[in-house]
């Protein structure tokens, strides 16, 4: 499949491809469990639209499914898209300098996806750092949406994307796009102590908790001046 | 207001605050930005958020921690990745590996 379709991209267009359709399969979960929670179709859609953050979305039908009211879906799914905020800090300096539509669209393209495509290019490749950002966001933003009208329409005939793997692949690919970064022994320091600190949290906190806690570590970290140039994660 | 009146408004708020929340990083002063505390603080955020949401996504289900398919799935990943096999092969072997487990298991 990668060489049929893929081929003539470069790596930042082909990550960006290959990340939107593992997501965008994912719409098809999201556009059922919104029905199945109780809104229509056109709510399940503006949704998508205009959270356009897949563990907000999830967050805030999951809510509405467990019989609790609208302030607390908008609460926990605000919740749950506080690290969005970290991730334009993040690459500001890969966009800059953007004028106002754009950074007001950049912003909406602005998910966990988009921002791992973009920084797993090499930090010197300014072209494919945007490259990767915007073909992801795009990407992802037009199948998210369009397969989310498939998931609230028909998604549970079609059954759990985990039955093909797409959760595992998901990981995955997370794994790939931030491998690159983990070349120093600090970066190698946050990614383990994040992730034990998020699993460690998951079982006792609210879900969102976990991943963002991960801060408090690059904090740490990057609180003190670094004996090379070469270990930060750039 | 009746409660479908009301959804639509809890819809609009989440999206309006989604959005607030992602345009805040991109309107971060330059300035403070260029301070190389915070350049370094950002470069590890990014890597501390994608990886802990890497862990939360191969090892949890809903609040819990699981070990399933997934793990043998991202453990493949691993390897190939160590051995530099091109991205689009680790995604679609993981895949590949959890499905095939799941229909065996």
């Amino acid at each position: 499949m990668g060489r049929l379709s893929l081929r003539g991209l470069d790596p930042a267009r082909q990550q960006a491809v290959s990340v939107s359709v593992a997501t965008g399969a994912y719409a098809i979960s999201f556009g059922a469990l919104s029905v199945a929670a109780g809104l229509d179709v056109w709510q399940t859609m503006a949704l998508s639209l205009l959270v356009f953050s897949g563990g907000s979305q999830f967050a805030f039908v999951g809510v509405i499914a467990a019989g609790g009211g609208a302030a607390a879906a908008v609460a926990t799914s605000t919740f749950l898209g506080l690290r969005n905020g970290f991730y334009g800090v993040g690459l500001a300096p890969v966009l800059r300098p953007m004028s106002g539509w754009r950074r007001v669209w950049a912003a909406h393209m602005t998910i966990d996806e988009s921002t791992a495509v973009s920084l797993a290019q090499p930090a010197d490749d300014v072209e494919a750092r945007r490259a990767g950002f915007w073909w992801t966001g795009v990407g992802v933003f037009i199948l998210w949406n369009a397969i989310t009208v498939v998931g609230a329409l028909v998604g549970e005939r079609i059954g759990d994307p985990a039955d093909w793997g797409l959760d595992a692949a998901a990981a995955a690919a997370f794994l790939g796009l931030v491998w690159p970064r983990l070349a120093s022994r600090p970066a190698q320091a946050v990614a383990g102590a994040s992730a034990v600190l998020a699993l460690l949290l998951t079982p006792v906190t609210p879900a969102g908790v976990p991943i963002l806690a991960a801060a408090l570590i690059a904090i740490v970290v990057g609180w003190r001046a670094p004996t090379s140039k070469d270990e930060v994660p750039e | 207001m009746t409660s479908y009146m009301w959804m639509w408004v809890a819809i609009v708020g989440a999206g309006l605050l989604a959005w607030a929340t992602k345009y805040a990083g991109h309107v971060v002063p330059e300035r403070f930005l260029e301070n190389p505390r915070v350049h370094r603080i950002a470069a590890y955020v990014t890597v501390a958020l994608l990886f802990a949401l890497f862990a939360v996504q191969a090892f949890t289900t809903d609040g819990a921690i699981v070990f399933d398919a997934r793990v043998v799935a991202v453990a493949v990943a691993a390897v190939l990745l160590w051995r530099r096999a091109p991205f689009i092969v680790v995604v679609v072997v993981a895949a590949a590996v959890a499905a095939v487990l799941r229909l065996i298991f």
